[in-house]
């Protein structure tokens, strides 16, 4: 008897274990900042109705590993071989019909149940009609970076995506059309949804509506070459007022200030307007981020480095020291024009 | 082939040199040599691959880390992808094939001895071609340039625009030349199982081990050709100006994508069977019963090859397929969890009611089943196509698959090792070490890729040379640095294992498990021929019917 109850506190204990290994993983989980990539702290109608179906999913599947894991150990146990049984050979049993039989059906019915759950959520998500009011954005993965477009309000910017938040009353999901300029990349911000790739003449589709604002990190998921690690994404998700402010901002020319002429003069006058773009000038480049309103960001190098002018002199003067393996060529300025070009960027607002 | 000739007991042979030993080795055309060839060229490229997954594993060590630079740390992980699957797995079960097959089925040879030697070679040959472009890759300038598109080599990143230089075109050829190989060996396995057993030996009384590797073979004949067809189309397109793929000018990436994809899933199958095949022998073996179910094991296993053709696109999830597709490839996939979940229910069958002995191969069969059931039901979560699309591509698909090829795969062959080595070299491995291998092997296993699943949920992308701090990665991966060391510990010493008993092993005998296949009833190591004379047969377990004349098998089947 008491072996028993020792067995049951051993077992007791045991599973408060898991449990609360489980529990402070969740609790991890939510007690994330705002700024967590956790798959299980959705806060957008497709990465909620993902997470709702991975519960479900993880529930069955965790009563399969329960009862087949517990039918291994106790036929380990109980048919070890023991001392006593030495040179005899066990009852030679070839099979059963019916027990097949009902280790088939099982399964089928489970895999029917699973899939059906499954097949409504790939429906809700993949098929789920465009409302109007909604804010397009084009997504372009390019090496290392992500070129966003809002065709309907003429704006272009990169790797910090701003799109408003969308209130149950005031609905105004995202949709997101993908493209490629090389090679593959994938769009993956767990919080807000599951992830789709960007694929060269294969344009895709996904939708975002966060339920709350806040910065919400991700990256690329797809291996696109050198620096794949280092293309990072930045969802910054506003208030309307907020969203509706950063749009008139950034729909404005690129401030123009007669003390940084110097720098805009050795800008121009460089290889930076083969690649980069500043809309009210002569640089129309279109291989690198567009920088009419560089300083609005908070990262530069797709998220690989704060936006300071520190960092953005050293990655001017060569890229190679913050992402090695980024495509921007070092450009080999002096110290003057690095100073100068780094100012005028600062103006950059 | 004189060096097997029957001794004759008081007649000194003299030793020879090494050169004329070494000479054998190379022009054999025996099956059982051409076996342990396959195995010792799939331990060579083990211990590369395992050095690039160290490698990899220590970058990841901690945030920000620059033990490599993101150009090593992308050929690592191709490389170590390349390797492990095709010049560590594929070899070492085709060794093992060619080594079992025949003496399962009462042969003296596989039906097309020099197709054999010539399969083998080309494996061994495209091994060493996917390595010298450590050496070739950049040509003039000496510096090593291995393939760094990753082991699948998506287009159009293996576009001459996105990979100059010979790197990609080492990986293709390399492939292109094993697959030849791979298909050789297939096509020698059907014709010597449907041509070559012994008398008696009807189909359905073929040891399980056949049959799945029967079905493997069908599996390399279906899978295998469009892989080397894609190679060659990839070679069209970057010398011929093809744009199968060529994106920038036409061409799908998309289309790439499946061609890899429906070489790749079968694959997977390509490799567990014959671990299933392994389990299916030692389990009863040890548990000192027949197989549970065999012909619904038999059944299962078709069943499973004929799904698994079905479910490639499950790799695409995330590629933006329609939901249909979507939903299709979902439940084909979960499909194929039923015929699988048969066969670990007949594992259980077999050993319930048995009297089960812990020998290490039984240890490592028994660690199978519970890490095959995980990885398994991790599948099924991929399967679930929407959460596939959080998982897909992270690290918890990383601890998925890591799970069904080491946790799986690659403990069936650690018990396959133990269990036939005696039979191959006549020497016991030492039980001694086998369990500390056993134990710390099964320790580090777990350390790494239980834990690897979580920075997966947690959004750790695969396939990143380093990341950020303050995502809660760090300690989980540091933790599963840890557990890669003690892996290495564990391999460390099962290759002393196998040196150490090569030498001082305790001898084997013919049958030292008391078992009841035909390769138990010839000495070991077997003599060249195999069997002096031609097995005759009349069950499943023709040893278990000699050892047991009042209640043969023969008389229930």
């Amino acid at each position: 008897m008491l072996m028993r109850q020792m067995r049951f506190a051993e077992l007791r204990s045991i599973w408060q274990g898991i449990v609360l290994a489980f529990l402070s993983t969740a609790a991890f989980a939510v007690s994330e900042p705002a700024n967590g990539t956790n798959i299980f702290a959705p806060a957008s109608t497709p990465a909620k109705s993902i997470a709702h179906l991975s519960v479900f999913v993880l529930v069955i599947t965790g009563i399969i590993f329960v009862v087949v894991f517990t039918l291994l150990v106790y036929s380990i146990i109980k048919f070890r071989k023991r001392a006593s049984d030495e040179g005899r050979e066990p009852a030679q049993v070839y099979g059963s019909t019916q027990i097949e039989l009902a280790w088939t059906i099982i399964p089928v019915l489970i895999v029917v149940v699973l899939y059906l759950a499954t097949a409504r959520v790939i429906h809700a998500i993949q098929d789920a009609s465009e409302p109007a009011g909604t804010v397009q954005v084009t997504a372009i993965g390019h090496q290392y970076w992500w070129e966003f477009r809002y065709p309907k309000l003429g704006i272009v910017t990169a790797n910090e995506l701003h799109i408003p938040v969308s209130e149950s009353e005031n609905s105004t999901p995202t949709f997101l059309n993908l493209f490629s300029a090389d090679t593959d990349h994938s769009f993956w911000i767990p919080e807000l949804a599951g992830k789709t790739d960007l694929v060269p003449n294969h344009p895709n589709r996904m939708w975002l509506d966060p339920h709350r604002t806040g910065i919400f990190l991700g990256q690329c998921a797809q291996y696109c070459g050198v620096q794949h690690a280092k293309m990072l994404l930045r969802v910054s998700v506003d208030t309307p007022e907020a969203f509706a402010a950063w749009v008139h901002s950034q729909q404005q020319p690129a401030v123009q200030d007669a003390n940084v002429a110097a720098g805009q003069r050795v800008f121009e006058t460089t290889a930076c307007i083969n690649c980069h773009a500043v809309a009210g000038t002569n640089a129309n480049g279109r291989f690198g981020p567009d920088l009419t309103h560089l300083m609005s960001r908070t990262t530069i190098a797709s998220g690989a480095a704060p936006n300071t002018p520190e960092k953005l002199r050293i990655w001017i003067q060569d890229p190679n020291k913050i992402k090695p393996g980024a495509l921007m060529p070092a450009m080999q300025l002096s110290d003057a024009d690095l100073d100068a070009v780094v100012s005028y960027m600062e103006t950059l607002r | 082939m004189s060096s097997n000739a029957i001794t004759v007991p008081g007649v000194q042979i003299d030793e020879k040199p090494w050169v004329d030993t070494l000479h054998e080795w190379v022009t054999t055309v025996d099956h059982k040599r051409l076996g342990i060839l396959y195995m010792l060229t799939a331990l060579v490229f083990v211990v590369l691959g395992g050095v690039e997954a160290l490698i990899i594993r220590i970058q990841l060590m901690h945030s920000h880390n620059d033990f490599v630079s993101p150009e090593v740390f992308n050929r690592m992980f191709t490389m170590h992808g390349t390797t492990m699957i095709f010049f560590v797995a594929m070899p070492v079960l085709f060794g093992f094939a060619n080594y079992l097959v025949p003496l399962m089925i009462g042969a003296r040879d596989m039906a097309f001895p020099r197709l054999n030697a010539f399969s083998f070679w080309l494996t061994a040959f495209g091994g060493l071609l996917l390595y010298f472009s450590f050496l070739g890759g950049s040509g003039l300038y000496g510096a090593g340039n291995a393939p760094d598109v990753g082991w699948w080599a998506y287009a159009p990143l293996t576009a001459r625009a996105f990979s100059p230089g010979h790197s990609s075109d080492y990986w293709t050829v390399a492939l292109l030349v094993s697959g030849f190989g791979s298909i050789g060996t297939g096509i020698n396995i059907i014709a010597t199982i449907l041509c070559m057993r012994c008398p008696g030996m009807r189909l359905g009384r073929m040891p399980l081990l056949a049959w799945l590797n029967l079905v493997m073979s069908a599996m390399v004949l279906i899978a295998v050709t469009p892989l080397s067809a894609a190679q060659i189309m990839l070679l069209v397109d970057r010398y011929l100006g093809g744009h199968f793929f060529d994106a920038q000018a036409g061409g799908s990436a998309v289309l790439w994508m499946h061609f890899f994809w429906i070489f790749g899933h079968p694959e997977v199958y390509i490799l567990i069977i014959p671990c299933f095949a392994f389990l299916s022998e030692i389990i009863p073996v040890f548990s000192r019963k027949p197989i549970f179910g065999y012909p619904v094991m038999v059944a299962a296993t078709v069943c499973i090859a004929f799904v698994s053709m079905s479910v490639w696109a499950h790799h695409m999830f995330t590629v933006g397929m329609n939901s249909y597709a979507n939903s299709f490839f979902t439940i084909t996939t979960m499909a194929v969890g039923v015929p699988t979940g048969i066969k670990i229910f007949n594992w259980l069958g077999t050993m319930w009611g048995g009297k089960i002995l812990f020998k290490v191969p039984m240890l490592f069969s028994i660690g199978f089943l519970f890490q095959f059931l995980i990885a398994g039901l991790t599948g099924i979560m991929l399967a679930s196509s929407p959460f596939d699309w959080q998982l897909g591509l992270s690290y918890f698909v990383v601890a998925h698959f890591h799970y069904v090829i080491v946790g799986g795969i690659l403990f069936a062959l650690f018990a396959a090792v133990y269990y036939w080595y005696p039979k191959m070299t006549g020497r016991m491995l030492s039980e001694r070490l086998g369990k500390w291998h056993f134990w710390l092997f099964l320790i580090g296993f777990h350390l790494t890729f239980d834990l690897m699943h979580i920075p997966g949920i947690l959004g750790m992308p695969r396939r990143i040379y380093t990341y950020e701090p303050g995502r809660g990665w760090d300690t989980l991966n540091l933790l599963i640095t840890v557990g890669t060391f003690v892996q290495v510990l564990a391999i460390l010493l099962f290759l002393a294992n196998l040196v150490i008993s090569y030498f001082k092993g305790d001898r084997a005998g013919n049958d030292p498990w008391d078992a009841w296949t035909l390769e138990w009833s010839i000495s070991s190591p077997p003599p060249a021929y195999n069997f002096a004379s031609i097995p005759v047969v009349a069950s499943r377990r023709p040893l278990w019917d000699l050892k047991h004349p009042e209640d043969p098998d023969s008389r229930y089947e």
